[in-house]
This record gives C-alpha cells, structure tokens and sequence, in this order.
C-alpha cells in the first residue's frame, strides 16, 4: 500500500446562513481513487477551482473526507487520534512564501516546526543545520528572511518542513508567486530531496512544465480525477487537456504543431533535446530518401 | 505631430533611492530614461529585486524620485501645481493580486468605488462601472453578485474593471496572471490586448512569463538590478538569450530551442519568439533540407 491512498473520497464545503443552518453545499472532490506510491514525485494539474488544492489539503488532514477514506501511512485521517501523525508524515508548503515564515532569522524559522513537536535542542539545532543545507540556504542561516528573494524564502519554507523530517512533501502551487530564478531553485530543491532524501513530493501547479519530470502526472476537473499517467502519456492529449482548462509544455505544443503540419514527430515530446533530435532524424531520414528516389519528396 | 509628442508619459534619468541616510540606504533605480507613449502596449521585464514595482509606482506618483522627472504629457507630475489626483485616475495601477482589494459587498459598487473617490456623481459612477465590467467580460448576472463567490478568474477581472472604471489612457498591470490557470491566464491576457485594440489603452504588462510577453506586446523593457538593460521590440530582446539568462530571465523556450536547431545547421530563423512563428521557420527550413 502507498504513503497515500484514497478510496472514493468525497468531499463538500458547506455554507451556512447567520441561523447555522446549511444554505448551500458545493461537492468540491467527488470520487477520487489514487495511490501514492512511497518515493515517488507526483504532479497534480487541473484549473482553478478543480478541486486540487481541497484535495492537497486532505494529504495531511488539514481536511478530513465526508465521504470515502484516505490514509496515510496507514492511518484513516477520519480519526481525530491520527491527526498529529499525519501531519508529521506529510508536511505542507504553501503559494505564497511571506505567509509561512514567521520568524526573523531563518534558522530559527527553520527550527519552529521541531521545536514545537517537542524535539530536544541539540537535536533542532542538527536538523536546522541539514535542512538548511538539502535546500541550499545554509550561508543564509543567520540573515532576516525578509531580505530574502521569493525563491531563496520559499526554499527556507521548504527548509522548515523539511526539518520536521516529513516521509512526504506536499507543495501546492510553491512557484506561483516567484520569477522564473526562483522558480527553478524551488523546483531543483524538490528534485533534490526527491532523488537524495528520497521523500515522496506531492507537486500542484499551473506550470506544465514543472511537471516534465514527475514519475506520475494527475489531472483533475470538477473535484474528479480525469487524466492519470506519466508526462508523456498525458501531454501527448494536447487537446483533451485544453478542454481541462490546461495547457502544454510550450515544446511540447511546437512538436505538436509540427507533426499536424506532417512532419513525422513522435508523440507528447516533452523537452527541447528530444525535440532538437527528433528533427535531426526526420532530417537524416529525409535526405537518404532524397539519395534514393533521386528526387525530393 | 507636436500633440502626438506630449501624448506620453516619459522619465528622465531616474535615481531612485530607498531609506537614504540609514543602514539599509539601497538605490533601487539608476538612471533610467524612458517614454511611453499612448496605445503602446509594452511588456515589462525583470527578476524579482530588479526595480519592477518601484518604476511602475514612480509613473503614477506613488513614489517620489530621488533624482530626476517624471512628465505626464509634457508636465513634471511634482511640480507644485500638478493635479496627482487627476495622474492616479489617467494612469491607472493594477497590483498583483488585485482581488485581495475587492471590499464591497455586490460587484457593481465595488467598481463603483474608483470613480465615486474621483468625485462622480453615483449615476455616472454606475455607468463607468457597468462599461468597465463588459469590457473586462463580467456578465451583468454577476453585478449584484457578492465580488467574494466568484472564481478567481473572475475576482481578478472585476479587480482590473474597478481601475478600469476611473477611465485611465494608461493601464499598468503588476502580473495579472499569476496564481491563474493556463486558460484563466488566456482569458484575461486576450481582454487586455482587446482593451488596448479597441480602446487606445497603453498598457504596461509587468510579467515574469517571457512565452505570455513574447505573444502579445509590441516593446519590451528589461530591468537588471535598478539599471535600464533593453528597450525594443520582443524579437530584438529575446536575441539576447544568454544575457538575459545571467539577468535571472529568460527568453520564450522557443527561442533556445531555435537556437540549438541552427547550431545543428538548421536553417531557422532564430527571432521567431511564438509557438506559430517557430513552427513556420522550422517547416520552411524542413522544407530546405530535403
């Protein structure tokens, strides 16, 4: 069994009136089956108000299923008894990095997510020091965070769950708010810690192309997983995702174009070598036909 | 030709210093000089830290330069007798995250808000308000709608109609795409370039996603650390490839892929910046290798 897995979970916000009584209930996950399995980098795609970001949210109990089960690790997040557990075993990072860094030197920022599990000093000051160190903000330790880019805070953020020793990481959209710098800092600081710390990532965004190198990609839509595969497999439906609302990897879109102009491209290529290849073969493939026939074709 | 001149909102040579005199005195803005003229539409670039925000703060006399004059059509904007009142209504600022300022409690009188605070009486208000929210495509189902049950999409759109609505020559947007999805993203771009197809708006599209910049504006300004690094037209900036890679940006992905394509002796032409401009030289060039 995976780190996480839900079974036909179900979820609904309800709204109610100044009497408490329910006035209007909107069905935000709706049957969702998944498996997560330990160790692995997952993506999770889908537009605004499809449903991911409710979804993200039962990983580590923040929100508990109204219909359906979901565990993780093992244990039914229903149960009030598995709360803490489950937020140790899944931590969570956020859009927007000013909101999750409360204190005024990183490394004690770092530090408030152990300390407050009640782990003993020298103990924090050791996991500070290495989760500094995964995410590359080490020599940053004793400035301010405020003084820090949107990427560099972020990746302290990510420090700081980290440093709860977490056996998953759930990022819901991290990039959204940093320019492309720090977009890829954040995104190589989760590859980091997916490949060497072998932590399974939970990765949601808007970005097609953060997702490229995701063992598993799933897309949702009205609070229902629709499309579920590897990158390769998904991007190649370039138009059933834009029916979703979403998009493709801008190469990906190129090779797309090229190939419905003729040009014998394979499907869903998903980065600029493959691209750059595949063309170097049509090519070859081109000019040996030429000194066949004699003439072009 | 005289008239067309004064028609712009231009800086000259720019200095612009945060907390001088104390520990943390940092020049965000060296010499910059520049002009925008009305009906433009000009894309803003620059990695965070670069100078974005405090330059589009300076066009409508948020900030004060150190050094140096801001002139709306021909009149600097701190001169004594200068209305900034009527500067903020003409020169209209869309921060990030505008929906975050969505207060009142239906969406018309949220839009309403701008031009009341100008001095419009309530009819004329709702007037401007209704145009600003057909032209940013909110359907008038949704004006007596609390602004806080519509998508985000859709709260972003409202956000841009309540600037909208104070009637501005000059539109400056700080990433109006961000956190939207990719056809969210579309949506509001496409009613932009409409906005300023159709009505003359400038718009200045301050955005970190070179691919969304490259298919819309028609000049680019790149910031590098306060300093003025490129002022042209998309394909002559995006050239640059490799130093604005080193400026923290980047240009579209289409660009490296070109590129890479002409070092393996393609014959393409590396200034396509869109996905239908690189697909035509490559097929052309396809055409040529055969």
């Amino acid at each position: 069994m995976g780190i996480i897995r839900a079974k036909e979970v179900g979820y609904s916000y309800k709204r109610l009136n100044d009497q408490g009584e329910v006035e209007s209930v909107r069905q935000a996950l709706n049957n969702i089956t998944l498996d997560v399995a330990a160790g692995d980098f997952i993506a999770i795609l889908g537009h605004n108000g499809s449903g991911k970001s409710t979804l993200a949210k039962h990983f580590n109990a923040i929100l508990a299923p109204n219909e359906g089960t979901l565990w993780v690790d093992g244990k039914d997040s229903r149960q009030p008894e598995n709360v803490w557990d489950i937020r140790r075993t899944a931590g969570m990072v956020f859009q927007n990095p000013d909101n999750q860094i409360i204190s005024g030197v990183v490394e004690e920022d770092v530090g408030f997510g152990p300390e407050n599990m009640g782990v003993p000093t020298e103990e924090i000051w050791r996991r500070v020091e290495e989760s500094l160190r995964a995410v590359g903000m080490y020599k940053f330790r004793r400035h301010s965070p405020n003084k820090l880019s949107g990427g560099q805070k972020q990746r302290v953020a990510i420090a700081g769950v980290v440093a709860m020793r977490p056996k998953c990481i759930v990022l819901d959209e991290p990039t959204a708010m940093l320019d492309p710098t720090g977009r890829k800092e954040v995104l190589k600081t989760v590859g980091v810690l997916n490949k060497k710390e072998g932590m399974t990532i939970i990765l949601i965004t808007h970005y097609m192309e953060e997702v490229v190198s995701a063992d598993k990609v799933f897309v949702m839509d009205q609070g229902e997983v629709v499309m579920e595969g590897t990158p390769r497999e998904i991007f190649s439906q370039v138009e059933r995702l834009k029916s979703y609302r979403l998009d493709v990897p801008q190469v990906t879109l190129l090779a797309y174009e090229l190939r419905k102009q003729g040009i014998p491209l394979p499907e869903g290529v998903l980065t600029n070598e493959e691209l750059v290849e595949a063309l170097c073969r049509v090519r070859a493939a081109g000019e040996k036909q030429f000194t066949e026939n004699g003439e072009s074709v | 030709m005289e008239n067309q001149y004064k028609m712009s909102l231009k800086l000259e040579q720019i200095n612009y210093i945060y907390g001088t005199h104390t520990a943390y005195e940092m020049q965000a803005l060296t010499d910059i000089s520049l002009e925008i003229h009305k009906g433009e539409f000009i894309g803003v670039i620059g990695h965070t830290g670069s100078g974005k925000s405090t330059l589009m703060q300076l066009l409508n006399g948020l900030e004060k330069p150190s050094s140096g004059r801001v002139l709306f059509e021909g009149k600097d904007i701190w001169a004594e007798d200068f209305d900034r009142k009527m500067l903020r209504s003409k020169v209209g600022l869309v921060f990030q995250y505008p929906e975050h300022q969505l207060f009142e409690t239906d969406v018309l009188s949220d839009v309403c808000f701008g031009p009341r605070n100008l001095g419009c009486s309530l009819e004329e208000a709702r007037e401007r308000a209704k145009k600003a929210l057909a032209m940013t495509g909110i359907d008038e189902k949704y004006f007596a709608d609390s602004p806080f049950d519509l998508s985000g999409g859709q709260k972003r759109r409202v956000a841009i109609a309540g600037v909208l609505a104070m009637q501005p020559d000059y539109l400056i947007l700080d990433e109006p795409t961000a956190g939207l999805d990719p056809k969210g993203r579309d949506e509001i771009l496409e009613q932009i370039a409409k906005l300023h197809r159709e009505n003359g708006i400038a718009v200045l599209l301050v955005s970190h996603s070179m691919e969304d910049v490259a298919n819309y504006v028609d000049r680019i300004i790149a910031l590098n650390q306060g300093r003025l690094m490129y002022d042209d037209v998309p394909k002559a900036v995006f050239a640059h490839y490799r130093e604005l890679a080193e400026a923290g940006l980047a240009a579209p992905n289409v660009t490296h892929i070109l590129h890479s394509l002409r070092e393996r002796g393609f014959d393409v032409d590396t200034e396509a910046v869109t996905v239908e401009d690189a697909r035509d030289t490559i097929l052309k060039a396809m055409e040529k290798s055969v």
